[in-house]
């Protein structure tokens, strides 16, 4: 009988062992490979608490291993009897007091990373402003997609996060219709986008980790959100500060919606303007739309989050929503035979953000000024 | 008045059930509705893990499946594991502590109908309109929005079934304070009686914060309150709170109770007294005492701030003290005896490796800035159910086996027991370990499908056939479950032969009074006392007498019936008013609805008036009875 | 048969009729016992007003300060404490087996609850005119629940006490009455508990 049941557990060890020395997941989306700071240290965290635990399942094994091969009737003998043993004071201190020490272990860097990874103080200047001088995203998370604006250069984009490498990244996170949560797990742990206020923490993405992963790393809702839950993924672009500035000022010099030059993309366009603008802003501003912000639509990775970016699952997605999102807001809310579609997607994939063309030295002077304006109207108050 | 040994029809013996106060017959009321409960989640279980098996599959649609998660989880914790602990809670504590039955047989009654009640309106949501979707936690801002009657069915059901518990809880404190034999002192008491004395004390203080959540999340949803609507000034960071400061507490309101039956276990088939009884006892309030300071590590990831989540951190960590001082006294156990490899002793013994893995992951989860990777993904989803299948279940079936001849006078094929006990520990391992590291990997939880490409494929296909051979583990049990019925072989007293406690004295089938005479307490493991230092028959401590019992009643029956037809008006309420959420606004209005709510109440106060204005006296067994029994028993002997 | 079991003689009347039997005794425990579930359950409703008792959608909404009025509550509290004293009069006839007195006194609680429910019945009705209802506000809702839950039960108390004034009115003092009279006097007491638990959180703390 009790072979039987080794041989299982051996089987178990054994495809265990196979399947994680086949590695430790992706670059781009797994907690063991960590892209930069604070998922280092809590990768940091869950090996020490592993070796603490690996070493207790040890201890546990070994003892219970040998009462159960020291104590079998089939080798005591049908007819011994064994001494009642009421217990033994030793042992339980023993097992009483070895576990706390290794927790008062576990417990101390738990307690300062705790306190380390919530200290979003920098966000804020002193006098209580947002501090221009750091990245901050504001995030909400829609049913289900994600908006994410840049409250210092007043940019916003969706679906695609764009951050620096190498600095802390702070993020205002908040749910507009449900709770979410906002999952980057190659960059660290997650919070909750919750409805009732604002959470705040920060991630560092690493610039060569970055590179091991083509600087693209995979973000996910974590809370069940409703049916389409499991599509709610978006990517983290992380790019060094130089490209991430110029990203931001080349997104800030769009301040008209850019002129579709194909026929066909320039009818789309009208009926864009027509069925569509009323959720999808096409300039990046305006936060807290209906929809999805589409300035740089052509420029991303991804349709509806989680589809290859081209023209055909464009069109898939604007004809029935449903089938590939259940549970959306914008199944329904427009009508459009096949032919506008096709228009409105050939627009839609025409959306860049035209590369280099934004000042970088400009949007440093706005912020500044910004926050020249800002002092001088608190100075007013 | 109810000898129950001659032959009836079917009418007769349902209509019997349905009355039946005594802690036996309902322990077996729970076991037939528990078990069927347990069926239903396990089928839930199979076609989450088939539409999990490859990716981007479209066996469940995304709907339909956060339907069969939330309906998943909730039948698995409330309407079976915490059933079936019920049934042997039931089956054992009154007889290990010498009583002739709990301390409110009608109440007894009462709960187990509400629990059926409860269960069979939560599951009617799958005919009428949907099942609930916003997964077992059923977090507000979710619930709130999720559209139809689902979320309201869980509501109501949950409220309904809760009461059952609540009520169970508040039984099995007073029977175990109260209805002691002379001699059973406290710390006399078999560990199963301890568990149970713990786990609902823990039942009494935690079910109030879930009724009071549920009563919020109705009022919001079917009556136009605004608790969790933000607009309106609601918070839904409420129902997290109360949700878990009920939730922490039900996971060890399922697992202190298996730990019992473990014990018993494991001191019956090493033919060894328990280790460190008193450490055990110790560990098992201090457990219960914990489990209510650390519900906030469901939410390290909320963002209630640092200090909040180190002091919840350092408070979760400490709960493994007490655990660990548990497992090594079972080890202890068992060291030095005399193993018999039973079926029950199986589960008993695959169980303490398989519950340090899952007490570990816990650990590591106390961690808070560590949790903030775990949180909401596979790695919790392994970690649960390592302990609530590897602690809970497996304590399920070891107590099926073990107490089975208690409770029908007959015994389960070892052969088959343990053809689906090494099915089912493999099958588990291969289902859930794995999870671990799709966590770690980055796949959250509750997802209804994954994309291809992630590298997930592999391990939930792995998943998915260890959770098929679970199934079919549960089939050879069901398969073995029938044919001990069918050939309903009696074994006699003490059927495992070493029997410790109070319950084995009693012959088989025990006389609807258990016990003819009070029997006097020498100790713990009083039988075994006796076997080992007497002739093996328990000292009575009153003379043979008549004795009092109470009465068979339908009320609790009808009271039950009364809320679940008061559910029903409830739950159509708001539909299609102007005040209702948007949820429901749309709904077609049922002008009914408020008069099925007041017809259903009136039933319930109704029969609560005629219980409270009747005289319920009980009946007399007399002396002559109980000697015919005692020499049938005698003759049954040789 | 049972009934002898029940009708002590005066003389051997014992000194806590109401735990003489086991019946009895198992009342007493397990009724301790729910009472600890039912704190639980208000410390609930409490945590919930507290965390919502100034949240409402927009200024213009009603607040605990603007509403309250600390006489009508005091007078409500009265009525209230002086019912929990009548109510252990009555107890106190119990156990001295003098069936009369104790149906007088348990009577009179009856009346002052009555008295508590119609003040709480015009206060609600002041309130709702005023604007602040159930569904105005986060706060309204959690009020209502809160005042609301702890009115059911003085409307259960009083249901119960009369239903057992009019039960035992013919079959008159027993150790099987005796028992039952005693739990409803402990439910009457908790539901005085809550109050001033009300009284002190909602109330006083509402308007200062």
């Amino acid at each position: 009988m009790k072979n039987r049941w080794m041989n299982a557990k051996w089987i178990g060890l054994i495809s265990v062992l196979m399947v994680f020395l086949s590695g430790c997941g992706k670059n781009h989306l797994s907690t063991l490979r960590p892209a930069g700071e604070v998922g280092q240290e809590q990768f940091n965290l869950m090996l020490l608490s592993i070796i603490i635990m690996i070493l207790v399942i040890l201890v546990v094994v070994v003892l219970f291993t040998f009462a159960l091969t020291k104590s079998r009737r089939s080798k005591v003998g049908e007819d011994f009897e064994p001494k009642d043993v009421a217990g033994n004071h030793t042992l339980e201190v023993i097992w009483t007091s070895i576990p706390i020490l290794l927790l008062i272990i576990l417990a101390i860097p738990t307690i300062y990373f705790t306190f380390k990874q919530a200290d979003t103080q920098a966000m804020e200047t002193e006098d209580g402003e947002l501090n221009s001088e750091e990245v901050i995203v504001n995030v909400t998370a829609h049913q289900y997609w994600w908006e994410f604006e840049y409250p210092n250069q007043e940019v916003v984009t969706s679906q695609e996060l764009v951050v620096p490498t190498d600095t802390k990244v702070y993020f205002n996170l908040h749910g507009a219709d449900v709770k979410h949560s906002f999952w980057v797990p190659a960059a660290g742990g997650k919070m909750d986008t919750n409805i009732d206020g604002i959470n705040s923490f920060y991630l560092v993405f690493d610039d060569e980790k970055a590179q091991d992963s083509e600087r693209l790393f995979n973000g996910k809702c974590a809370e069940l959100c409703g049916p389409s839950h499991a599509l709610m993924d978006f990517k983290v672009k992380a790019l060094p500060q130089e490209e991430y500035d110029q990203w931001l000022a080349d997104m800030k010099a769009v301040e008209e919606p850019a002129q579709a030059s194909a026929d066909d993309a320039a009818e789309g366009q009208g009926i864009f303007n027509n069925s569509c603008i009323g959720c999808h802003a096409v300039t990046p501003q305006g936060a807290g739309a209906q929809g999805p912000n589409l300035a740089n639509f052509g420029d991303r990775d991804l349709i509806a989050g989680y589809l290859e970016h081209n023209k055909e699952n464009l069109v898939d997605w604007i004809s029935d929503p449903e089938s590939l999102k259940p549970g959306n807001k914008m199944t329904g809310a427009y009508d459009l035979s096949e032919e506008e579609i096709d228009k409105v997607a050939e627009y839609l994939m025409g959306l860049n953000v035209e590369e280099g063309s934004g000042d970088v030295s400009a949007l440093e002077e706005d912020d500044e000024e910004s926050s020249e304006e800002d002092s001088s109207e608190e100075g007013g108050n | 008045m109810a000898s129950a040994t001659k032959k009836r029809g079917v009418g007769p013996v349902i209509w019997d059930y349905m009355t039946t106060v005594d802690h036996k017959k309902i322990a077996i009321l729970y076991l037939i509705a528990g078990g069927f409960f347990f069926a239903l989640g396990g089928i839930e279980a199979m076609l989450i893990r088939i539409q999990l098996a490859v990716p981007n599959n479209d066996f469940l649609s995304a709907g339909l499946f956060n339907e069969v998660i939330t309906m998943h989880g909730t039948t698995m914790i409330f309407l079976a594991a915490m059933p079936l602990l019920f049934a042997f809670m039931n089956a054992t504590v009154p007889l290990q502590i010498g009583a002739r039955d709990v301390a409110f047989p009608f109440l007894n009654s009462l709960g187990v109908w509400l629990f059926i009640f409860g269960g069979i309106f939560l599951n009617l949501s799958w005919f009428m309109g949907g099942a609930p979707d916003a997964g077992w936690t059923s977090y507000a801002s979710l619930s709130i929005k999720s559209p139809g009657h689902g979320i309201d069915f869980y509501a109501l059901g949950l409220q309904i079934a809760g009461a059952g518990t609540l009520i169970s809880g508040i039984n099995f404190v007073t029977t175990i304070i109260s209805m002691r034999a002379p001699g059973m002192t406290y710390m006399r008491m078999p560990l199963m009686t301890w568990t149970t004395l713990v786990a609902s004390v823990l039942i009494v203080f935690a079910f109030p914060p879930l009724t009071i959540g549920l009563f919020l999340l109705t009022f919001d949803r079917m009556f136009g309150s605004s608790f969790f609507l933000v607009e309106t000034g609601g918070n839904t960071i409420i129902w997290e709170h109360l949700f878990w400061i009920f939730g922490h507490p039900e996971v060890y309101i399922l697992i202190l109770p298996a730990f019992g039956i473990f014990s018993e276990i494991f001191a019956t088939f090493a033919r060894k007294r328990l280790f460190g009884y008193s450490a055990m006892v110790f560990a098992t309030v201090l457990i219960g005492f914990f489990g209510f300071m650390v519900w906030a590590h469901h939410m390290f990831t909320v963002g209630l701030g640092p200090t909040a989540n180190a002091i919840f951190s350092v408070a979760t960590m400490a709960i493994a003290v007490p655990t660990g001082i548990k497992i090594f006294n079972w080890i202890f156990t068992i060291w030095g005896g005399s193993i018999e490899f039973t079926t029950p002793m199986l589960y008993a013994l695959a169980f303490i490796p398989s519950f340090v893995m899952g007490g570990v992951t816990g650990i590591m989860q106390a961690a808070a800035p560590a949790d903030y990777q775990y949180h909401d993904s596979y790695f919790i989803v392994a970690h649960f159910h390592y302990v609530i299948v590897g602690g809970v279940v497996f304590g399920l079936l070891a107590g099926l086996h073990y107490y089975w001849p208690l409770m029908f006078g007959t015994m389960l094929s070892e052969k088959l027991g343990k053809i689906s006990f090494v099915l089912f520990v493999a099958g588990f391992h291969m289902t859930f370990l794995i999870q671990h590291f799709l966590g770690l990997w980055g796949m959250p939880r509750r997802v209804f499908t994954y994309l291809d490409g992630q590298g997930y494929n592999t391990s939930n296909m792995i998943s998915t056939v260890g959770a098929l051979m679970m199934a079919v583990a549960v089939i050879i049990l069901l398969i073995n479950i029938i044919i001990t019925v069918a050939k309903n072989q009696k074994v006699g007293r003490d059927p495992w032969g070493d029997g410790r406690t109070l319950e084995w004295s009693l012959p088989l089938p025990v006389p609807h009074y258990n016990f003819a005479q009070t029997p006097l307490i020498r100790g713990l493991d009083a039988y075994w006392i006796e076997k080992k230092e007497n002739d093996g028959k328990m000292m009575p401590a009153e003379s043979l007498d008549d004795f009092h019992m109470p009465n068979n009643s339908i009320i609790p029956f009808v009271i039950s019936l009364g809320l679940f037809v008061a559910a029903f008006g409830a739950l159509h309420f708001a539909s299609g008013k102007e005040w209702a959420i948007d949820a429901v606004s749309d709904l077609p209005q049922h002008p009914w609805a408020l008069w099925v709510l007041i017809l259903g109440l009136a039933i319930v106060f109704i029969s609560m008036g005629v219980r409270s204005w009747k005289d319920d006296l009980g009946y007399y067994v007399t002396k002559e009875e109980v000697l015919k029994d005692l020499e049938e028993q005698e003759r049954g002997a040789k | 048969m049972a009934n002898m079991e029940y009708n002590v003689p005066s003389e051997r009347w014992p000194a806590h009729p109401e735990t003489a039997t086991l019946e009895g005794k198992n009342k007493f425990i397990g009724f301790w016992t729910f009472l600890a579930g039912e704190t639980a359950l208000f410390a609930s409703l409490f945590a919930t007003y507290l965390a919502l008792k100034d949240s409402v959608p927009s200024d213009d909404h009603l607040l605990a300060a603007d509403l309250f009025q600390l006489e009508l509550a005091f007078v409500m509290t009265m009525f209230l404490l002086t019912s929990s004293l009548t109510s252990v009069y009555a107890v106190y006839h119990m156990r001295n087996n003098n069936f009369s007195k104790m149906q007088l006194w348990l009577g009179i609680t009856v009346l002052l609850g009555l008295g508590f429910l119609a003040l709480e019945i015009y206060e609600f009705i002041e309130y709702t005119h005023l604007g602040h209802t159930f569904r105005s506000s986060a706060f309204g809702s959690a009020f209502y629940f809160l005042i609301g839950t702890h009115a059911f039960h003085v409307c259960i108390g009083l249901v119960w006490i009369t239903l057992l004034i009019l039960r035992n009115a013919k079959r008159g003092l027993s150790v099987y009455t005796a028992a039952k009279v005693n739990t409803a006097a402990l439910y009457w007491h908790f539901i005085d508990v809550v109050w001033i638990f009300i009284f002190t959180i909602v109330y006083l703390l509402g308007v200062m």
